[in-house]
């Protein structure tokens, strides 16, 4: 085709038409429950994060970390308490809207490898590498009836394998934003047109820069609000809820910095406040009502050890905590079976002993919060995994 | 499918520049990694050697800080001590700068990717202070000189490098029976960070044939590396795990020096898995994210060969036809990207290298961010992903977009011709439409920035 001034407009005009770039009218979501899956990448200390300070052995394992109330941990149930830098959260605890659940892990055993563990996390299965290739997010909107690319958002710069997969999902990050003439715009989309994956991408970010509603801004006055964008959390968090309360059902991102090998008590704090925080602002964010019908899933992708190491610190483990939130969630309740920590009642004498799989938890709330049949989640969301019994998560 | 010159500067270098020719034929290619490192000396960065001056004044500062505490002298070494930090900042800003003029002008470009790509495979980064600056130095010491020689001696220098030591707490590791371990009362211990890298990223590769206890033996054997500036490496015996250790079905003496450690070095570059590990992941990087067996086997027997003889290695990659098949070829990731465009716009160096700390990071670190990856702040050991995925993301393509059209009216005085540029950016591969978009665009700077878009230009 020869390409003139006249047949470029024409094509502009189509490819603005296109289902891709138009925001499509927004579809009657698959169901109502806001699901929220934070991937705390590093490796979360559980035993940190919610210390069983009434443990006997507790105390002989953790030299200069916190043992408990008598080191500004807050008390949840005479047993456990949590870290101090989650303070903030004391009262989202006692209105029952935040829980715990601990001893949890994904099935991945020995190696401790970060990238490992992240693969089977997300993937949510132990065949990783066996040709599964999609997040078991991205499983989840391939088999309810509905889901379409703007039921579930992946947010932030890091890439999120857990939504990755078939399945359309929604990618942005509140940190870019798109200010071009729209000429400049249809002819990008003519000479990427040959490249889909590139094509698509443009086009999705057209879409969604629309929403941010930082158009005009000049490119200087951007990079400034990114400059200052060490509290990405927060406006990842904000971002999330504004898309929560449309039409979206799922968000998935990631907060880092939780691979404490030396000096802890600094790193987790500093970790622990951006996990309060981005809390506080889906709460806020999301409004009472909506809120009140969400859950939040942080998990991570392996405990750490039980025993302090030698550096103040703590290295890769197995069994660990997951931090649930939400109004949809029954809260103030720590979750689990404590397996104890005498030598002999930890994993390889040396990790918290997993009495239960974290997935199993996520299940549980999936399946409250779209209907799922028990056999799904097993077979299809969470290949190989077993379900168990009910904790009673959700009402 | 055979060498193009081209395609040649695309796939295996930073793209065609207006003023450097591409390279003739293959052993060009090869031949330009062990000519003198003349770029290097042309856009010099400071060597680790160098940069440990650097600390030795911050520790200086850090002991009269505490010496002064509460007393009204207190201000002098803490300020002075700020000096140094914004300093090192701020020169970290200029080897950036410095980096992707090596990229734009050099005439062998092969080289300067596998600097990166080493860089990357050895990542490491400071953790505190001064040191969050040294991974420019740490490359220019450890990485650079030894990316065409063999596997085992680029092996040895990162992982023995004092910032890999401090990235992956191996200067914090203790033998709990040794001196310093039994007068800790515990309190010192060992830690296994670097050792399962070892193992996992840097030679096997992760699901080989090593167990905990492989990482447990490894981690013994390690203990006692460690540094002090402005020395470098030091080996603490007072650190060491008395007794030998088995890594792998090979047991190491215990020698209180460092001689059994490059041993087990050695032995580990050359095992057959790291030979797979490798070859796999250099024709992922340079080929595809799906690289055909074929190439990977090819390149896999020339490693065994040679026992690692990297050189060798590219030579079979270059040889290989699937190298010059275009089909699935890879996107840029961000640094390439700004590398790559630099060399098409060739902008001179004066100014760029006179550009304050704000400037440098408007024009390059905050993009680079906004695209994805933050110059030299990888989330972990693994460094930065290879997949495409990563990389075509919807708020990535919006920062190339954004700084493809903004970037380069900054750097250079007039811009090209955009019609002229299509074909200094894209040579024989410039598409029909993109010849089109950059005459149709309303201005120069989106004319340029749609070429630097295209397809051809994102991906190599």
């Amino acid at each position: 085709m020869e390409l003139t001034r006249r047949s470029l407009l024409a094509l502009g005009c189509s490819a603005a038409a296109s289902p891709l770039i138009t925001p499509v009218a927004l579809a009657a979501a698959p169901w109502d429950t806001r699901l929220v899956v934070i991937i705390l990448r590093g490796g979360m200390d559980g035993l940190d994060v919610v210390q069983p300070y009434g443990d006997p052995d507790f105390s002989a394992l953790r030299r200069t970390l916190s043992q408990g109330p008598s080191d500004g941990a807050i008390d949840l149930d005479g047993f456990f308490a949590m870290h101090q830098a989650l303070a903030d959260l004391a009262p989202m605890w006692r209105r029952g809207d935040l829980a715990f659940a601990h001893a949890v892990s994904t099935p991945y055993r020995d190696k401790r490898s970060h990238f490992d563990g992240q693969d089977m996390l997300e993937a949510g299965t132990e065949h990783v590498g066996g040709g599964v290739r999609d997040g078991w997010l991205n499983r989840l909107l391939q088999v309810v009836p509905g889901a379409a690319a703007e039921t579930a958002y992946a947010i932030g710069l890091d890439s999120l394998p857990v939504l990755a997969g078939p399945a359309p999902v929604s990618n942005w990050s509140p940190q870019a934003d798109l200010t071009i003439s729209p000429q400049a715009m249809s002819l990008l989309e003519l000479v990427s047109e040959r490249d889909p994956a590139l094509h698509a991408a443009l086009a999705e970010a057209q879409m969604l820069d629309e929403d941010t509603g930082m158009q005009g801004a000049s490119l200087q006055k951007q990079m400034n609000t990114i400059r200052q964008g060490a509290a990405g959390h927060i406006k990842i968090a904000d971002f999330a809820a504004k898309r929560l309360r449309g039409a979206a059902r799922i968000a998935a991102f990631s907060l880092n910095g939780w691979d404490t090998h030396r000096g802890q008590a600094r790193g987790l704090s500093t970790a622990l406040g951006r996990l309060s925080q981005t809390l506080l602002t889906l709460e806020a964010g999301l409004g009472p009502q909506v809120w009140g019908k969400t859950a939040v899933v942080a998990m991570t992708e392996f405990g750490r050890t039980a025993r302090e190491n030698g550096t103040r610190g703590t290295d890769h483990g197995t069994g660990g905590a997951m931090v649930m939130a939400g109004g949809a969630v029954r809260g103030g309740k720590v979750y689990g079976t404590w397996p104890g920590l005498a030598e002999a009642d930890l994993f390889q004498r040396r990790d918290v002993m997993p009495t239960r799989d974290v997935r199993a938890f996520a299940g549980w709330i999936m399946r409250a919060a779209t209907g799922l049949d028990a056999s799904v989640l097993e077979g299809t969301v969470f290949p190989g995994m077993d379900l168990g019994t009910d904790p009673g998560l959700m009402p | 499918m055979r060498f193009d010159p081209h395609f040649a500067d695309m796939r295996f270098g930073f793209g065609l520049s207006p003023s450097v020719a591409p390279p003739v034929d293959a052993a060009a290619l090869l031949d330009g990694l062990h000519a003198p490192d003349e770029i290097a000396q042309r856009f010099p960065v400071e060597p680790y050697q160098l940069f440990q001056a650097r600390m030795v004044e911050s520790q200086r500062l850090m002991k009269q800080i505490r010496k002064t505490r509460g007393t009204p002298e207190n201000e002098i070494p803490t300020k002075a001590r700020r000096l140094v930090q914004k300093d090192a900042r701020q020169a970290m800003r200029q080897w950036l700068v410095q980096s992707m003029l090596r990229r734009a002008y050099t005439p062998d470009g092969f080289r300067e990717r596998l600097v990166a790509f080493w860089a990357d495979h050895f990542a490491a980064r400071g953790k505190a202070g001064v040191m969050r600056r040294a991974t420019s130095p740490y490359i220019e010491d450890a990485i650079r000189p030894f990316v065409a020689g063999r596997f085992s001696d680029l092996l040895q220098s990162a992982v023995m490098h004092p910032l890999m030591l401090h990235y992956l707490d191996q200067d914090r590791s203790v033998g709990p029976n040794s001196k310093r371990g039994k007068v800790s009362n515990g309190r010192r211990g060992l830690n296994e960070n670097l050792a399962r890298e070892v193992l996992e990223l840097h030679t096997l590769g992760v699901g080989s044939a090593y167990t905990q206890d492989d990482v447990r033996q490894l981690a013994e054997l390690f203990t006692g590396m460690s540094s002090k500036a402005p020395r470098g490496f030091k080996f603490r015996k007072d650190f060491v795990e008395p007794g030998s250790e088995t890594v792998l079905g090979i047991t190491y003496d215990d020698a209180l020096k460092p001689a059994p450690i490059r041993a087990a070095l050695e032995d580990l570059s050359v095992h057959p898995d790291t030979a797979r590990h490798l070859a796999r992941k250099l024709a992922v990087h340079f080929v595809s994210d799906q690289p055909p067996r074929d190439l990977v086997d090819h390149m896999t027997a020339r490693y065994r060969e040679t026992d690692g003889d990297m050189t060798s290695v590219y030579a079979a990659l270059l040889e290989h036809p699937a190298a010059w098949q275009r089909e699935g070829a890879n996107m840029k990731t961000p640094a390439e990207f700004v590398g790559s465009a630099l060399r098409a716009l060739a902008p001179n160096p004066g100014p760029l290298q006179a550009l304050k700390e704000r400037q440098v990071q408007n024009l390059f670190f905050t993009p680079m961010a906004v695209m994805g990856q933050a110059w030299q702040r990888f989330d972990g050991p693994d460094g930065w992903p290879e997949e495409d995925d990563a990389w075509v993301t919807p708020a990535g393509v919006v920062g190339r977009v954004q700084w493809a059209m903004g970037a380069p009216r900054q750097m250079l005085e007039t811009l090209p011709d955009p019609r002229a540029f299509v074909d200094t950016a894209l040579g024989p591969y410039a598409a029909d439409e993109v010849r089109f978009a950059a005459g149709a665009a309303e201005s120069v700077p989106e004319a340029i920035g749609i070429v630097l878009m295209s397809p051809a230009f994102q991906r190599r």
